[in-house]
C-alpha cells in the first residue's frame, strides 16, 4: 500500500503502519467472526424465546480494557521513536533553505543558487530544509521519504531526511493553499555526491549559453510562471502571457496600462502593486529569485508570444 | 434509597398498568392543525420532526454535492468544473454536513423526539427554548444558504488562517457568522437535555436505570455547553480580523495562525464526539432490543460515553502533528489520544457480549447497527494509525484522513442515525416501512460505501493529498472506483426515501411496541398522544430487564393520586410489594 520507501527513516514507519494494519485487520476479522457467528447461531428462533441475564462481567471489562491498552501504548511508544527520529536532524545535514509561495517551491543553496521547484539534494547524506512561507500556510511532503511538515508565514519551521537511493520523487503541497493548491508540486532530484556538487556549481549557468528568448522560455517554466500564465491564450489564475506585450490593460482600479518592459518588470518583482481587473492579488514577488538578465530574458520570450 | 429511615421520606404509591391504546384516533400529528399550529408548536415530537425535515433537506444538498466533487475527480484537471468551484464545492460539502446536519442531527431529531418519552415526561424542561433553538438554527441555515449565493467559500470547512483571513474569497463572514448563530442552537439544546434528565425524570427512573440513549445525550450535551462556546469565541475574532484588522491570526498583521488552529480544535475536536457519541447510544438501545437481552456492561457502556466526553477535550492537538507545536505537545496529545481509543473498544466489545446468548432478530435497524459497528471499527482502528506519531507524519493531510473520518462519521454516525430512525420511525409516524426495499437499500448503501472510501485508505497511504483537484495520473483508478461507489450510495439514500414517503402515505399502521422493546418509548400509543402518556409512568425495573414481563413495564400512577405529590421521593420496593 506504501510508496516506495527512498528514505533512512522510512523502513521505522512502514514497519509501525504494517504492524498496526496487520493486528487491526486480525481484531476486526475476529470482531466480524464474532458478529456473524452470534447473528447465525443466536437468531430469534421463536417470539418466546428466553435469554440469560448476563448484567456483567468485570474480569473480562478488565481483560478487553487492559489488553487494548497494552497494544496502544506499545504503538504509542514506537510511534514516538520514530518521530523523534524524524524530528532531530544529524549535526552534519546539508542545509536548504525552503520557501513557500502560493503555488510554487523555491530552493536556495548555500551558493545562493535558486530553484524552483526542483529540489536537487545529494544520497547518502541527511539534508536539512528550514522552511518559511511567504503567504498562507504550505505543507511540504514527500511520500518517498515519509516526511511532512508546515510551511508557516510566521516562522521557521524545518524537516531532514537522508536519501537512499539515486532518483527523482515528487514532492505535493499538503496543506490546502488556494485555487492552485494541487498544481503546487515539485520533483526531488537525488544526486550522487559528485553528480550533486556538478550541479551546484553549474546551476543557474546552464542556459547562460542560450539566445534570450530560449532562454526566457526556459525560465518561464522553471519558475513555473506556466503554472499560472498560459502561453495558448487559456486564462488560468494570472493573465495569459499570449498578446501581452504593448497590449493596453485595464487595472481593478480603472487605470489604463501598456504592458511595456517596465510593466513586466514591475509585475514580476512587485506583483500586487497593479492588479489587471478581473484577478485576484495572489503572485508572489520574484525579487531575489530573478536577477535582471533573466527578467531581459522573460521580457524577450513573452515578446515573441503574438 | 431511604432504606433505614423508611417511615419518613417514603409515600406509598397505588400504581396500575396501563396498557398502551392500539392506533389511537387522536395523536400529536393531528391534535392539533394547520400551519402555523405546527410552526408555534412547542411540542418536543413535532419540533423533533421539523429538525428531521430540515436535516434532511441540508443531507440532500451536501450529498449531490459530494457526487459533484466525486464526478469531477473521475479525472485528473478539469473534468466540468475549474479549481475555484471545486474549492467551494468541497468546501461546502464538508461545512454543510458538519454543521448543519451531523452535528445536530441525532440530538436534534431522535434526541428531541426520544428524550422526554424515555424519561416518561410530558415535554423538555424549557419547551419554549426548544422552538427557540429551532428558529436560531433555521436563522443560521438562512445565512449559510445567503453565503453560499452570494460567493460562496473557498477555505475548507476548517478556515484556518492566514489563508481565510486574507486570502480566500468569497463571502466568508456571512458563512462564518451563520455557523456562530448556529452554535447557540446547539448550546440551548443541550442545556434543555441537561435539565431535562436530571429534574424531569419519572418516578424510579433512578440514575442506573437511565436508557443508554440518555446517557449518550447526556454525555453529549455536557460536550456542546462546554466546546461551542469556543467556536463561537474563534470565529468571533475572526471576524474582527477580517473586518477591523485586528491581528490576532494572520502573521502579515501580526498574528498567530497556528493559535487559529488550536481554538478551533479545541471545539472541533470535542465536536467530533457530539456527533458520534449519541450514536452510541442509539447502538445500545437497538442492539438490547433486537437481541431481547440486558444490556451487557450497562456502567461501563454509560461510563465510558462520559469518559470518552471527558478525554475528547484533551485531544486537539492531534490535529497538528505537523503545524509546527513542540515535540512534547505532540507526544502528550498522541498519548491522549490513544486512552480516548479505549472506551471506544469497551462499548464495542459490551455491544458484542449483549449479542451474546440473545435471541437475535435481523430487523433493519439491527442490521444497520451491525454495520455500524464493523465500519466504526474500521475507522477507530485507522484512527489508532493517525494518533501514531511517526506514522501520522506520513498519512497527515492525505486520504487515508479523509477515508478514516468518513468511516467514523456516515459507517460510524450516519448508520447509527439509519438505525435509530429506522427503530423509532413506527413511534414517531405509528407507520411501517418495507423491511425488504429497507434491507435491499443498506445493502446497497454498504456496498456503495465501501467501494467509496476503501480505496482512498490506499490513496493516502500512497500519499495522495487530500483537497486536490488535479493529481497524478497512478491515481485515476482509484478515484475512478470511488466515484461509482459514491454513485452507488446516492442511489441507495434515493431508495430510502421512496420507501419512506410509501410508508407515510401507504405504510401498514404500527402497533405500540413492534420490536417488544421493553424501553418506556414503547409503552405508549404509536403514534405518540399528544402529551405523551395518558398517566404518569412509573418505573421499577432497567429498561433492559428483558427477563421480567412486559406487563411490569407499563405501570403508572393511578388516577386519584395523579401527579400533585410527584415530588416527594418514592420507594421502588413498596412498589413492588403491592405490586405482588
Amino acid at each position: 500500500m506504501l510508496p516506495p520507501a527512498k528514505s533512512t527513516t522510512a523502513a521505522e514507519t512502514d514497519a509501525l503502519f504494517h504492524f498496526i494494519t496487520s493486528t487491526s485487520l486480525i481484531l476486526l476479522l475476529g470482531i466480524t467472526i464474532a458478529i456473524i457467528y452470534f447473528a447465525w447461531k443466536y437468531r430469534r428462533r421463536s417470539e418466546d424465546d428466553v435469554t440469560p441475564v448476563i448484567t456483567h462481567n468485570s474480569k473480562l471489562e478488565i481483560t478487553w480494557s487492559v489488553i487494548p491498552l497494552i497494544l496502544v501504548i506499545i504503538v504509542f511508544g514506537w510511534g514516538l521513536t520514530g518521530y523523534m527520529n524524524l524530528t532531530t536532524a544529524p549535526d552534519d545535514a546539508y542545509e536548504i533553505r525552503v520557501v513557500g509561495k502560493s503555488w510554487l517551491w523555491e530552493f536556495h543553496y548555500d551558493t545562493g543558487h535558486v530553484s524552483v521547484n526542483e529540489l536537487h539534494v545529494p544520497v547518502d547524506r541527511p539534508v536539512k530544509l528550514v522552511m518559511s512561507s511567504d503567504d498562507v500556510i504550505h505543507s511540504f511532503y514527500i511520500p518517498d521519504f515519509r516526511v511532512k511538515m508546515d510551511v508557516l508565514p510566521n516562522r521557521y519551521t524545518s524537516l531532514w531526511f537522508e536519501a537512499t537511493e539515486v532518483g527523482e520523487s515528487i514532492v505535493y503541497c499538503a496543506e490546502y493553499c488556494g485555487t492552485a493548491h494541487s498544481n503546487m508540486l515539485a520533483t526531488t532530484y537525488v544526486h550522487s555526491q559528485e553528480d550533486f556538487e556538478m550541479w551546484l556549481e553549474t546551476a543557474g549557468s546552464e542556459d547562460d549559453d542560450l539566445d534570450p528568448v530560449a532562454r526566457g522560455e526556459q525560465l518561464v517554466t522553471r519558475n513555473a510562471c506556466d503554472t499560472c500564465h498560459s502561453t495558448d491564450g487559456t486564462r488560468l489564475q494570472g493573465p495569459t502571457f499570449q498578446g501581452l506585450f504593448g497590449s493596453e490593460r485595464e487595472m481593478d482600479d480603472g487605470e489604463i496600462v501598456v504592458a511595456d518592459e517596465n510593466y513586466i518588470r514591475e509585475s514580476i518583482l512587485e506583483p500586487n502593486a497593479r492588479i489587471t481587473a478581473g484577478f485576484q492579488p495572489v503572485m508572489p514577488s520574484y525579487a531575489g529569485t530573478l536577477d535582471d538578465r533573466q527578467i531581459d530574458a522573460i521580457i524577450e520570450y513573452i515578446k515573441t508570444l503574438d | 434509597m431511604a432504606t433505614n429511615d423508611e417511615s419518613k421520606n417514603v409515600r406509598k404509591l397505588q400504581v396500575k398498568r396501563f396498557k398502551p391504546e392500539e392506533n389511537p384516533e387522536k395523536h400529536y400529528l393531528n391534535q392539533e392543525k394547520g400551519l402555523w399550529a405546527w410552526m408555534t408548536t412547542v411540542d418536543h415530537k413535532k419540533i423533533g420532526l421539523m429538525y428531521l425535515g430540515s436535516i434532511t433537506f441540508f443531507f440532500f444538498i451536501a450529498g449531490v454535492l459530494a457526487l459533484l466533487l466525486r464526478t469531477e475527480l473521475l479525472t485528473p484537471a478539469r473534468s466540468f468544473m475549474d479549481a475555484d468551484m471545486y474549492n467551494q464545492v468541497f468546501t461546502l460539502h464538508g461545512a454543510i454536513m458538519i454543521f448543519f446536519f451531523l452535528v445536530p442531527s441525532v440530538p436534534t431529531v431522535l434526541g428531541n423526539f426520544i428524550l422526554p418519552l424515555q424519561l416518561g415526561a410530558k415535554d423538555v424542561a424549557f419547551p419554549r427554548l426548544n422552538l427557540a433553538s429551532y428558529y436560531i438554527y433555521v436563522v443560521g441555515a438562512l445565512f449559510t444558504l445567503f453565503a453560499i449565493f452570494t460567493g460562496g467559500i473557498d477555505t475548507g470547512w476548517t478556515f484556518y488562517t492566514p489563508y481565510s483571513s486574507s486570502a480566500a474569497g468569497g463571502n466568508i463572514m456571512a458563512m462564518t457568522f451563520g455557523i456562530f448563530i448556529l452554535g447557540f442552537s446547539s448550546i440551548l439544546t443541550g442545556v434543555n437535555f441537561l435539565v431535562t434528565i436530571h429534574k424531569m425524570r419519572s418516578p424510579g427512573i433512578t440514575w442506573n436505570k437511565l436508557p443508554l440513549n440518555l446517557w449518550g445525550l447526556y454525555a453529549t450535551s455536557i460536550i456542546q455547553i462546554l466546546a461551542t462556546p469556543v467556536l463561537a469565541i474563534t470565529l468571533l475574532l475572526l471576524t474582527m480580523e477580517r473586518m477591523l484588522s485586528i491581528g490576532i491570526f494572520d502573521p502579515a498583521i501580526g498574528g498567530d495562525p497556528v493559535l487559529y488552529q488550536h481554538f478551533f480544535w479545541f471545539y472541533s475536536h470535542p465536536a467530533v464526539y457530539i456527533m458520534i457519541v449519541p450514536g452510541f447510544g442509539i447502538i445500545s438501545e437497538v442492539i438490547s432490543t433486537f437481541s431481547r437481552k440486558v444490556i451487557f456492561g450497562y456502567w461501563a457502556i454509560a461510563l465510558s460515553s462520559l469518559a470518552i466526553a471527558f478525554i475528547g477535550f484533551l485531544v486537539w492537538g492531534h490535529h497538528m502533528f505537523t503545524a509546527g507545536q513542540s515535540s512534547l505537545a505532540n507526544m502528550v496529545f498522541s498519548f491522549l489520544t490513544f486512552l480516548v481509543g479505549i472506551p471506544t473498544g469497551i462499548k464495542i466489545f459490551n455491544w458484542l457480549a449483549t449479542m451474546y446468548k440473545g435471541s437475535i432478530d435481523l430487523k433493519t435497524p439491527m442490521i444497520y447497527a451491525l454495520v455500524f459497528l464493523f465500519l466504526f471499527t474500521i475507522g477507530g482502528f485507522t484512527g489508532i494509525m493517525l494518533g501514531a506519531l511517526a506514522v501520522d507524519i506520513h498519512l497527515h493531510d492525505t486520504y487515508y484522513v479523509v477515508a478514516h473520518f468518513h468511516y467514523v462519521m456516515m459507517g460510524g454516525m450516519v448508520m447509527a442515525f439509519l438505525a435509530g430512525l429506522h427503530y423509532w420511525w413506527p413511534k414517531m409516524f405509528g407507520k411501517m416501512y418495507s423491511e425488504f426495499w429497507a434491507k435491499i437499500t443498506c445493502a446497497i448503501i454498504f456496498i456503495g460505501f465501501n467501494m467509496t472510501f476503501l480505496p482512498q485508505f490506499v490513496m493516502g497511504s500512497q500519499g495522495m493529498p487530500r483537497r486536490y483537484f488535479n493529481y497524478i495520473d497512478q491515481f485515476q483508478s482509484f478515484h475512478q472506483f470511488s466515484t461509482i461507489g459514491a454513485y452507488i450510495m446516492g442511489v441507495g439514500f434515493l431508495i430510502m426515501a421512496a420507501y419512506m414517503i410509501h410508508s407515510l402515505v401507504k405504510g401498514k399502521p404500527a402497533s405500540s411496541n413492534p420490536w417488544g422493546s421493553r424501553a418506556l418509548e414503547w409503552q405508549t400509543s404509536s403514534p405518540v398522544p399528544l402529551h405523551n402518556f395518558e398517566h404518569t409512568p412509573v418505573i421499577i425495573n432497567g429498561p433492559y430487564d428483558y427477563h421480567k414481563p412486559m406487563s411490569e413495564f407499563q405501570l403508572g400512577i393511578t388516577a386519584s393520586q395523579h401527579a400533585h405529590h410527584a415530588d416527594k421521593p418514592v420507594d421502588i420496593s413498596t412498589q413492588e410489594k403491592e405490586q405482588a
